[in-house]
């Protein structure tokens, strides 16, 4: 059943072209590992906003992200990517969660809205630690198609 | 080189993202087009994102900004050729646009800024081109 080694990369952040870099790369797998147009464009721009966090916040801009396929307790696939800087973490991680908290971009979207776009997300930080954080995809059974009858 | 080229038709910008654009290059096309408008006098901005697989709440934020900016120069702003894909991701990404046009294509992009044009000079704002059954 050992058919193939699991896909597994990983993406050094260090300035705005590694956003770019890590979307672009994140979608590449999701889409070789079988996701929808909407699920690819939900975990790269989940991705984007992640890695823009980086950037913007952690020391030097330095990070890394891991992008990872695995397999859930029934066996359904599924996308693990893992975000890490050594930035000064996040004091008020329930907080940070909340819709309208202010981030770089003056929208507070960035972590609430990371949420909504994937199935599971979790954050590891505090300040001064830097920060860890883990979002997960799974991969629906069927596609459901809409048919337009005329 | 710019990476989003801007060409002039009539009393119209149209601007079209080009894939993969990095967060510099947004600000650049916005500062760029506003300027373009101060030079040009246009009235009316295209922005065409249908190269465009992933909006993020930067380049959301952009796009509006772009919007309200040429607002304040008085021309109209309308957004064409969101992706299907996209337009979920940015709804449940909590950005909706609120208060930018949009319409399906540059097509229907175009019809809808000449009226929105019409329209300001006669001191009268209309709805979305994607919710006409016309």
């Amino acid at each position: 059943m050992n058919a193939r080694e699991r896909i597994e990369l990983i993406v050094p952040i260090e300035g705005e072209s590694g956003i770019v870099n890590a979307r672009s790369q994140a979608r590449t797998i999701a889409r070789d590992l079988g996701f929808g147009m909407v699920d690819q464009s939900r975990i790269a721009t989940a991705v984007s906003e992640l890695t823009r966090n980086i950037v913007r916040y952690a020391s030097g801009g330095r990070g890394e992200v891991i992008i990872r396929e695995i397999a859930g307790p029934a066996d359904q696939p599924g996308v693990e990517i893992i975000v890490s800087d050594e930035g000064p973490g996040i004091a008020d991680i329930a907080n940070a969660m909340r819709d309208g908290v202010s981030s770089s971009t003056g929208l507070g979207l960035g972590l609430p809205g990371t949420r909504r776009l994937m199935d599971e997300m979790k954050v590891e930080s505090g300040a001064g630690q830097g920060t860890i954080i883990t979002i997960r995809k799974w991969r629906r059974r069927s596609a459901n198609q809409l048919t337009l009858h005329d | 080189m710019p990476r989003v080229p801007v060409i002039r038709v009539g009393n119209v910008l149209i601007a079209s993202v080009q894939e993969d654009v990095n967060d510099r290059e947004a600000t650049d096309l916005q500062d760029e087009l506003l300027q373009l408008l101060e030079r040009t006098g246009a009235m009316g901005v295209i922005l065409d994102v249908s190269l465009l697989q992933l909006i993020d709440s930067f380049l959301g934020r952009m796009l509006r900004e772009i919007a309200v900016g040429a607002r304040l120069l008085g021309a109209q702003t309308v957004v064409v050729g969101i992706q299907p894909a996209v337009a979920v991701t940015l709804v449940e990404l909590g950005l909706e646009l609120t208060g930018v046009r949009t319409a399906l294509d540059s097509e229907k992009g175009l019809r809808l800024l000449h009226r929105l044009m019409t329209h300001t000079r006669a001191g009268n704002w209309s709805g979305n081109e994607r919710s006409r059954k016309d």
